[in-house]
């Protein structure tokens, strides 16, 4: 699972669970992969993330590297910055580990990179 | 179907699409293969799951999240509505047990894209489809018919296999959705 992917995720599904956003990260295998760059995707995407959010989701997993916190206002034509934003965004990937329920605890297993966000009938 | 989508609407290039249902990820691995800039499919059931899991490795698309879910619980997510540009999808089209699950899976669609949904659906049910479609505030357009050939896959399936009719229809949100409660 790429943190693009848990950017955009929440637990709110689950029955009683007002906000579940965003989801924590406990990762026992992080790996590293190499995605072709596409930088008028990242950069068309950033607007519609929650750049904090993506920031902090790097940091608990030990990936931010020089991102930097705050979006810069020229991102959309500074490749060094965009390079950046993808490498976090898509080639760093949670093979094995949970996503956490920021209000029940309840978790979310990822196994072999997939993400089981499945729920029991009483949650539902 | 996704040459279609790309050439006549360009919905897949750097597109965020999501794949409801993915299944061995057909769909998915076209997207990527077009140029999707990311893709998330949805899926229930764990080997399907793997084997497209497998067949993302084996043919090295990096750009696919997969997901096992219950499409019909994350209809009303309120973080992934209107996240994705594209939603792609091969419906399952309902047998006895499960009427109507593929219109469920449109509403699912509706909720999550801020673009177009593409889907497929038996051409027997287009006249259901465009009203609940008129009922939603959803416009429908049929962009072309196919034929399935269906192998036989219950055993209440009596012939070994049956030919049947298959529209490939874009679903686009006129506005606000209306009466989706079903």
């Amino acid at each position: 699972m790429k943190l693009i992917t848990h950017n955009m995720l929440s637990s709110n599904i689950i029955k009683g669970v007002k906000n579940g956003y965003p989801l924590g990260i406990q990762a026992t295998d992080v790996q590293v992969n190499e995605v072709d760059f596409n930088p008028d995707f990242v950069a068309r995407i950033i607007p519609k993330l929650q750049w904090p959010i993506l920031c902090q989701a790097a940091e608990s997993i030990g990936h931010l590297g020089d991102l930097p916190k705050e979006l810069i206002s020229d991102f959309e034509s500074n490749e060094e910055f965009l390079k950046k934003a993808h490498h976090i965004l898509m080639e760093i990937e949670v093979k094995e580990g949970n996503l956490v329920c920021p209000e029940t605890g309840r978790k979310f297993p990822i196994s072999n990179g997939i993400l089981n966000m499945l729920l029991n009938e009483d949650e539902v | 179907m996704l040459h279609t989508i790309q050439s006549c609407y360009g919905d897949i290039e750097d597109k965020l699409v999501a794949d409801l249902g993915c299944g061995c990820g057909v769909l998915s691995i076209g997207a990527a293969m077009l140029g999707c800039g990311s893709c998330v499919g949805f899926d229930i059931d764990d080997s399907a799951l793997c084997i497209c899991q497998r067949n993302l490795t084996e043919l090295d698309i990096d750009q696919v999240d997969l997901i096992k879910a219950d499409v019909v619980h994350i209809e009303n997510d309120e973080v992934l509505k209107r996240r994705f540009d594209t939603v792609i999808m091969n419906p399952p089209f309902g047998t006895k047990h499960n009427k109507g699950i593929d219109m469920t899976f449109v509403r699912a669609g509706l909720n999550l894209s801020r673009g177009s949904i593409y889907s497929l659906h038996k051409t027997a049910t287009r006249e259901h489809i465009s009203k609940k479609c008129s009922k939603w505030n959803v416009k429908m357009e049929v962009l072309a018919e196919l034929r399935f050939d269906l192998p036989a896959s219950y055993k209440f399936h009596k012939k070994g296999s049956v030919d049947i009719q298959v529209d490939f229809i874009r679903f686009t949100s006129i506005g606000s959705l209306k009466n989706v409660e079903c």
